[in-house]
């Protein structure tokens, strides 16, 4: 047994229990900025650490537990994602309450719960991860214990979630009484078409949706994401989401490979729903986060119909999308945390003048709504554009018709925001001030969507290596 | 051919200015305007001697580069230029360097309107230059984000609100570029098995001799790349945006959408419709010949019920439209040759139009025609430019606007005798808006009101001394822009010598 498989793990666990401890010894009155900047210089180290994890390709604990390259890549993206939710974030989470210590150990604990998610290889270290992750944001999301909208989306999302893991929960159970495994690759060899098999496919398959707020499963997404903390609300939108796409891929491709003729219209009806409640629904929002949490919905649309490929290219395609998800979202989340921290609420009216007030953060938010729209030269385009290929290819272009459609009706209300920025005049005169460290993350998100959108090989081909290693 | 990256340099001098432009202080006014002209002028005086340099008696594409961009899915940062591209990069450089003039009384906001005015004429640039469609894709909707955002901050609202104009504007092309976009994917997915693929223009458009594209697939394909180009070149009936989108903007954009953007419809039916995908464009042609005619005369009649004189020439430039979509439908070397030096005479025109209009609105504070009148006498030079863009637009012999048309109309006739006559009726159309319009606005008798206007001057004469030159130039030369065109016509030709067989909508009836 290989206990270094599981050292990121361990690292990230050690790292929130120091910054918990640390919070305990720090005088009551003493800024806690410096935790911070300790989790983030920690996950900085893991991150570099995990690149040294790179070609290994072995299992744990009876193969329950796999670091290969498609666990890797998932890792080092939730990493990347806290880091930089963590950088933006610092202002916003001091105004938010005294207790930051134990904000940050939360979250890196959460961190962890997706990281066992990608390297789940059984139905059960899949649940733990899960859960793990899912009950720390239950707590995060009701953080802010001054706004009743954060104490409601707190218990919307336990009583919701804890539903949802219930029913995940169930399908697991058929599953496993049907196959007599919970090892995903012996279910596989143990896999028929019997109806029990189905419905424990179908309970698990909605338990998945309901993590990435896949249509019928979205409806806690809106309130949620409305009420919890923007850090909070910003790592539900690209992280959680992220790690129910690499369970969803490693069951259904690893696990379920053999029942694609009964998931696969049912996925594409799921994808297209998505894409059309998504986006539709997205129209008629006043609140930042709330239009942010209608476009995930859409989004996770997106990705999912990558799913339909069921080969190497709609895994690329997938992995790829997710990457530049995060990078877009990551930019328009520092962008409303910035203008919060100035007015102290998250209307879209609040964005007004910013063009005159902040240029570069105007410019940012543009670019990472359009490159979530998919507009080129910006990274969604080619993230589209490499998902619909793949199911173009397998016979699916209906769906990459709709979704490109779709995607250009989006850019209306994004267009909306945009008008805001950039027509309407600032509500006051007031200097605004961003922090250092978030400019440093909404240039980094800038750049890497361009970047990304311009010149795609080399994130390509990790994914694509990712996505191979599946098989 | 030549070791030095020309068109990567006229690709890149806009993009410096843009970036140059961003770091520069709001406040250095006039610092920010001269860059930008600098940097237009520079990349002009590139594309003249681009112009002047291609070898037209070898045709084909010159000023090859070629460096692999994304090898999997074979993508290659591939530029080159013909003869059906050169003109329209010229077209889109003599037009950028007027607009950068024509709006050089913007204060407001001067540095956020010349970096995105700057970033409309690299988008252009781009869909000219490239030689791979996915290189093509990245440029093609780079223009559309930036024009929402100039209608909206610097542009005005007459009959429709800017914010509605702007929102059609954008819906009406995005959308357009959405079925394109599947278009494309279809065309990719479809020309070569997995493994074989790649975006080049020129390997694609190897793909129907191989055999490799069915027809049905062709058939199907072009639809949806008709159904985007049309859009953007506002084919009927996806022309709405134009003229609400053209009144809404302010001069430079009116000038750069109807002079330049516009056109990449036309070059994206014949570069990617024509050279890639024949039988599908044979297969329709008859549609769109039967919808070219409708563009033509629609838009005159809807032209000669127009008092605003950025709806009339907005309408006007749709129902030009007609005359480049019949070339292109006619099929034959003579009709497309015309089209696309029509694409030419129509965007020098409608922009040196649009120029003097933004001069006119300055000075008298109106765009409606009634209440214009005998302009001539205080605003000579205002009203040269409007005669000699007037002149062009209602193909005056002379001028860069009749020999294109005639030679679509040769070209034409011969396929679609009906269509092209009824075509032919709306240049009486055009001459009749027109000349009313000319008359109403210039001349007359002298008007007290308008006595305090001065005359254009410094650098507003820039785009009317430019692109009237043009006008003259190419009128009197017609040979320097039907040369080159002539000269990319030799794969279409090779083409359409074998599509006489081939089979076409409903069986031929509308011939």
């Amino acid at each position: 047994m290989n206990i270094a498989l599981l050292t990121s793990e361990i690292a990230v666990v050690i790292l929130a229990l120091l910054i918990i401890v640390f919070d305990l010894l720090m005088p009551r009155q003493e800024a806690r900025r410096s935790l911070g900047y300790f989790a983030v210089c920690g996950l900085l180290g893991i991150l570099v650490y995990t690149f040294n994890q790179h070609g290994a390709s072995a299992t744990v604990y009876h193969g329950f537990f796999v670091v290969d390259k498609f666990a890797l890549f998932f890792k080092q993206l939730f990493i990347v994602a806290t880091i930089l939710t963590l950088l933006f974030s610092f202002d916003y989470i001091e105004g938010l309450t005294h207790n930051t210590g134990e904000f940050y150990a939360l979250l890196l604990l959460s961190l962890v719960g997706m990281m066992v998610m990608a390297s789940a290889n059984d139905l059960l270290t899949v649940f733990v991860g899960l859960e793990l992750m899912t009950i720390i944001f239950y707590i995060l999301v009701g953080f802010d214990l001054r706004s009743s909208k954060s104490s409601e989306a707190g218990t919307k999302y336990l009583i919701l979630g804890s539903a949802a893991s219930a029913v995940l929960l169930y399908g697991m159970s058929w599953v496993y009484g049907f196959t007599g495994s919970i090892v995903l690759s012996e279910i596989a060899a143990h896999i028929t078409a019997s109806p029990a098999m189905l419905l424990g496919l179908g309970l698990m398959l909605a338990g998945f949706c309901f993590k990435m707020s896949i249509v019928p499963f979205h409806m806690w997404a809106p309130d949620v994401y409305e009420g919890a903390p923007i850090p909070v609300t910003a790592m539900l939108a690209m992280a959680s989401k992220a790690a129910g796409v690499a369970v969803l891929l490693r069951v259904f491709l690893v696990a379920f490979a053999d029942l694609q003729a009964y998931w696969l219209t049912i996925v594409s009806l799921l994808a297209g729903l998505s894409m059309i409640v998504g986006i539709i629904v997205a129209i008629w929002q006043t609140n930042t986060k709330r239009m942010l949490a209608y476009s995930s919905i859409a989004q996770a649309g997106y990705i999912l119909s990558g799913l339909l490929a069921a080969d190497a290219a709609g895994v690329k395609g997938m992995l790829f999308y997710a990457v530049l998800y995060m990078v877009a979202n990551v930019g328009a989340f520092a962008v409303t945390t910035a203008v919060n921290n100035q007015y102290g609420s998250d209307k879209i009216d609040d964005l007004s003048g910013l063009s005159q007030k902040s240029p570069f953060l105007a410019v940012v938010m543009t670019v990472s709504l359009l490159s979530m729209a998919g507009l080129p030269p910006m990274a969604g385009f080619v993230g589209k554009m490499y998902i619909f290929m793949a199911i173009t290819d397998k016979g699916y272009f209906w769906i990459a018709m709709l979704g490109l459609v779709m995607s250009m009706v989006s850019v209306y209300y994004y267009m909306l925001v945009v008008k805001v920025m950039y027509s309407k005049e600032a509500k006051n005169q007031q200097e605004f001030t961003a922090s250092v460290s978030l400019r440093i993350v909404a240039l980094i998100s800038l750049i890497a969507t361009l970047f990304i959108g311009i010149y795609p090989g080399p994130l390509a081909e990790l994914a694509n290596a990712a996505a191979r290693s599946l098989w | 051919m030549v070791d030095f990256p020309l068109l990567t340099t006229i690709l890149l001098t806009p993009i410096w200015g843009i970036l140059v432009l961003s770091f520069m202080p709001r406040e250095a006014d006039k610092t920010i305007k001269m860059i930008s002209a600098v940097t237009m002028a520079i990349a002009l005086g590139l594309t003249l001697y681009a112009y002047w340099a291609y070898d037209v008696s070898l045709g084909g594409l010159q000023y090859i580069e070629n460096v692999p961009w994304i090898t999997e899915l074979g993508v290659s940062y591939a530029l080159g230029v013909d003869g059906i591209s050169l003109p329209l990069l010229l077209l889109t450089m003599l037009v950028g360097f007027s607009t950068i003039f024509v709006s050089w009384n913007v204060e407001k906001r001067s540095k956020e309107f010349f970096i995105q005015l700057l970033l409309l004429v690299v988008g252009a640039i781009g869909t000219f230059v490239s030689q791979d469609l996915f290189i093509f894709l990245l440029f093609y909707e780079l223009g559309i984000i930036p024009s929402y955002i100039m209608v909206v901050v610097w542009g005005s609202s007459e009959r429709v609100s800017k914010e509605y104009a702007a929102m059609k504007l954008t819906i009406y092309l995005l959308l357009g570029s959405a079925f394109m976009l599947a278009g494309v994917i279809a065309l990719y997915v479809n020309a070569f098995p997995a493994g074989m693929r790649t975006f080049s223009m020129q390997v694609l458009a190897q793909a129907h001799m191989m055999g490799n594209l069915s027809e049905d697939v062709q058939v199907f394909t072009f639809f949806l790349l008709l159904l985007g180009f049309g859009s953007t070149l506002s084919m009927w009936p996806f022309y709405s945006w134009a003229p609400d989108g053209y009144a809404a903007a302010p001069t430079g954009v009116s000038m750069l959408h109807a002079g330049v953007l516009k056109k990449i419809g036309g070059y994206g039916l014949i570069r990617i419709g024509l050279l890639i995908l024949p039988l599908g464009v044979k297969f329709w042609a008859p549609f769109i010949a039967f919808f070219a005619v409708v563009n033509v005369l629609y838009a005159a009649f809807v032209t000669i019920a127009q008092k605003d004189l950025k709806y009339i020439v907005g309408y006007s430039s749709i129902s030009h439209m007609g005359y480049i979509l019949i070339g292109f439908a006619a099929l034959n070397v003579i009709s497309i040759d015309g089209a696309i030096a029509n694409m030419f005479a129509h965007g020098i025109m409608s922009a040196l139009f649009f120029a003097m209009i933004g001069l006119v609105y300055d000075k008298t504070n109106t765009r409606q025609v009634l209440s214009l009148g005998g302009l001539a006498h205080q605003m000579p030079r205002v009203a040269t430019g409007f005669m000699l863009a007037g002149m062009s637009s209602l193909g005056l012999p002379g001028l860069a606007g009749f020999i294109p048309e005639f030679t679509t109309f040769v070209g034409a006739f011969k396929v679609y005798p009906l269509h092209t006559l009824l075509a032919i009726s709306g240049i009486v159309f055009t001459a009749l808006y027109i000349l009313r319009v000319l008359a109403n606005v210039l001349f007359g008798p002298r008007r007290a009101e308008f006595d305090t206007c001065r005359d254009a001057s410094g650098v507003e004469l820039v785009s009317l001394v430019l692109l009237g030159t043009v006008l003259v130039v190419v009128g009197v030369f017609p040979q320097l822009l039907m040369g080159m065109v002539n000269s990319g016509m030799e794969p279409v030709m090779a083409l359409l010598v074998k599509l006489h067989v081939t089979p076409t909508l409903l069986g031929g009836v509308f011939q």
